[in-house]
């Protein structure tokens, strides 16, 4: 196709993609920089008859002007970055000189609020992609060995929480985890311990939102895994029963070895969408004790006197640097591929 | 797969069977239970005495006089507004799907039909912007939109979701593209059509299997989509989903859950009845070579 072709076919969605999630990024990027003006505050002398007081208050006219004036705000530079809300880096220096431990260290560090976040949103990855990947492979090789006849319906059952917004599949197992739901009621009358609830323990919390995840995700996996297995070739895998394999073996090293590739890619998939994690906090209503980098950034954004503009694009800046880092090995791999290919 | 030779011992196909059964309990009862509890009273469904007065209807027999009761339905379409949630999700859902296949279409004939070494970058960039997430993308849309004075409005969230949703509708039509033979297009060429007469009169009718694929992806992404539609539009131009969170409620004021839980289901069962329709397509669509990338 000859380049001016291409140029027109390509113009609109280009167009779309440029405006629409490029630009926002540098945006971001460049409120990053800024900060929320500091209200100006005004000495206000009040005078009776017991004398005078010299008060404090806000300038409401000449705050909302300033802020006409500048709308994104004061220059910052990299002081959102470092302040006590992101990396905290002073915070950091006072708890290493003043802690004696280095557990105690960890423990004050991990109270900080982006890390807190961001050790939250590893550790969902970590638990929820695996598991994803398990119990994704597993279904698929189950359903596979059942009658052609009722897999439909059977598939139909299975992708059911996939399909369902995040926010309304957490809701909906919440409403039954809930210390009121089914399954909440029961587990305190097995336990004995009518105060046991979701929102006491902040293990329990993040527990039940991994397990979400895994039954949200895993679908996905069932999904792609099954077709691969339709592809798998018939021929080597009946040499190996006629030779003695047993089942594991023949998965081992059959079955496995020809989907790899799908399992690489539903791996990188899941470990990007699990790096967003945020509606199941707000299904789960888990803001007290689990907060994702994206949560943050929600926060942030719908605090109720000023918009933090600033401290969302500072999070915001930094969750896409941590995608970055996330995505560069495979797209190393695939510059690699694509160089050798020509 | 029948392989023949396999033959399966009844010990394997019992634990087979269970396994199936108790993922699929897993998997569909929170909905079943869910639909059933949309029928009861507050009381019943979030029993502080008693969880089985969900099953037995205990205070939904003395607060109505009957088993059932559709009082949370009709509560929160026509107090709590859902219709006009739902009315909007519609326009959403209407023209996002037919703008970006009309976008998408375009883009990936392109892609798929170019032998230059930039196709392959653009679909790499595709990949990263499928990665970001959609709150750092709305963080950077907030103040932009806060001052050209067009947030809270539908078909500003209708353009973003368009975009974001560009980068998977590339990808996915793209390998369904591929999989259209070149001959057909170039004999198309010769005989004198434009590109664009050979995309519109040759490609076009052989891709409608796909075309129908990445219409359901992206429906389903406009109207699941909770994050850009919370912040970007106003409270009275809300689509389903934020209006089920404000159901909830918050600290300062006490929601009402059974409002969110008939919405939940309202909400669910019409995507529920569209993928039972198409189900083919959506697996085919998750399948199709690298998608959901």
């Amino acid at each position: 196709m000859p380049n001016k072709t291409f140029f027109w076919f390509f113009l609109p969605t280009g167009l779309a993609m440029i405006l629409f999630i490029g630009l926002p990024i540098i945006s971001t990027g460049i409120q990053s920089f800024y900060a929320q003006h500091d209200q100006v505050v005004k000495e206000v002398k009040k005078c009776d008859p017991f004398g005078c007081t010299v008060s404090i208050v806000v300038d409401n006219e000449e705050t909302s002007k300033i802020r006409e004036a500048k709308p994104l705000g004061k220059f910052n530079g990299f002081g959102t970055y470092t302040d006590r809300n992101h990396l905290a880096v002073d915070e950091i220096k006072k708890f290493w000189n003043e802690t004696e431990s280095f557990g105690a260290f960890v423990d004050q560090v991990t109270n900080l609020p982006f890390y807190k976040a961001l050790i939250f949103t590893l550790t969902y990855c970590l638990f929820v992609t695996p598991n994803v990947l398990l119990l994704g492979f597993i279904i698929a090789l189950s359903l596979n060995a059942v009658a052609r006849k009722i897999r439909g319906p059977l598939i139909f059952g299975t992708i059911l929480p996939m399909i369902v917004t995040p926010l309304v599949g957490s809701l909906v197992l919440f409403w039954m985890i809930d210390s009121q739901g089914i399954i909440g009621a029961n587990i305190q009358n097995l336990m004995n311990d009518p105060y046991l609830s979701l929102k006491s323990s902040k293990t329990l919390t993040w527990i039940t939102i991994i397990i979400y995840g895994i039954w949200h995700h895993s679908p996905f996996a069932f999904v792609v895994f099954y077709a691969a297995l339709q592809t798998v070739p018939q021929e080597p895998i009946e040499a190996a029963i006629i030779d003695g394999a047993s089942r594991i073996q023949r998965i081992k090293h059959i079955v496995l070895p020809h989907i790899y590739p799908v399992v690489t890619f539903v791996a990188l998939i899941s470990l990007m969408d699990n790096f967003r994690v945020f509606e199941p906090i707000i299904g789960f209503s888990a803001e007290g004790s689990a907060q994702s980098l994206s949560w943050l950034i929600y926060d942030n954004l719908v605090n109720e006197e000023v918009i933090l503009f600033g401290s969302a694009a500072a999070t915001s800046m930094m969750t896409i640097i941590g995608i970055a880092i996330l995505l560069a090995p495979v797209l190393i791999r695939t510059w690699k591929e694509f160089k050798t290919a020509r | 797969m029948d392989y023949g030779l396999d033959t399966k011992s009844t010990r394997l196909k019992t634990f087979n069977t269970i396994f199936i059964i108790t993922w699929l309990l897993i998997a569909c009862f929170p909905f079943i239970w869910t639909f059933w509890g949309s029928f009861k009273v507050r009381a019943d469904f979030f029993s502080r005495s008693d969880w089985w007065y969900a099953i037995s209807a205990f205070n939904t027999l003395i607060e109505t006089g009957g088993q059932f009761t559709t009082n949370a339905y009709t509560q929160a379409w026509t107090e709590g507004e859902f219709w006009k949630a739902s009315k909007n999700t519609i326009i959403v859902t209407v023209f996002v799907v037919s703008i970006s296949l009309f976008l998408g279409t375009l883009g990936a004939y392109a892609l798929s039909r170019s032998t230059e070494k930039y196709a392959f970058w653009i679909l790499m960039a595709a990949l990263i912007f499928r990665a970001m997430p959609h709150i750092t993308l709305v963080s950077g849309y907030l103040f932009p939109f806060f001052e050209l004075q067009i947030w809270g409005i539908l078909p500003t969230t209708i353009v973003v979701l368009v975009a974001i949703n560009q980068p998977f509708t590339l990808w996915l039509l793209y390998s369904f593209f591929k999989t259209v033979p070149k001959e057909l297009d170039e004999s198309a060429l010769i005989d004198g059509c434009s590109y664009f007469q050979a995309f519109r009169h040759i490609i076009m009718p052989v891709m409608w299997p796909g075309v129908i694929t990445a219409g359901l992806f992206s429906l389903m992404l406009a109207y699941n989509d909770f994050t850009v539609t919370a912040l970007l539009l106003n409270q009275e131009n809300h689509t389903m989903v934020p209006k089920i969170q404000s159901y909830l409620g918050t600290n300062q004021h006490e929601g009402n859950l059974m409002w969110a839980v008939s919405a939940v289901v309202s909400a669910t069962a019409p995507l529920f009845m569209l993928v039972m329709f198409f189900q083919r397509q959506v697996i085919s669509g998750l399948t199709a070579g690298a998608v959901k990338g």
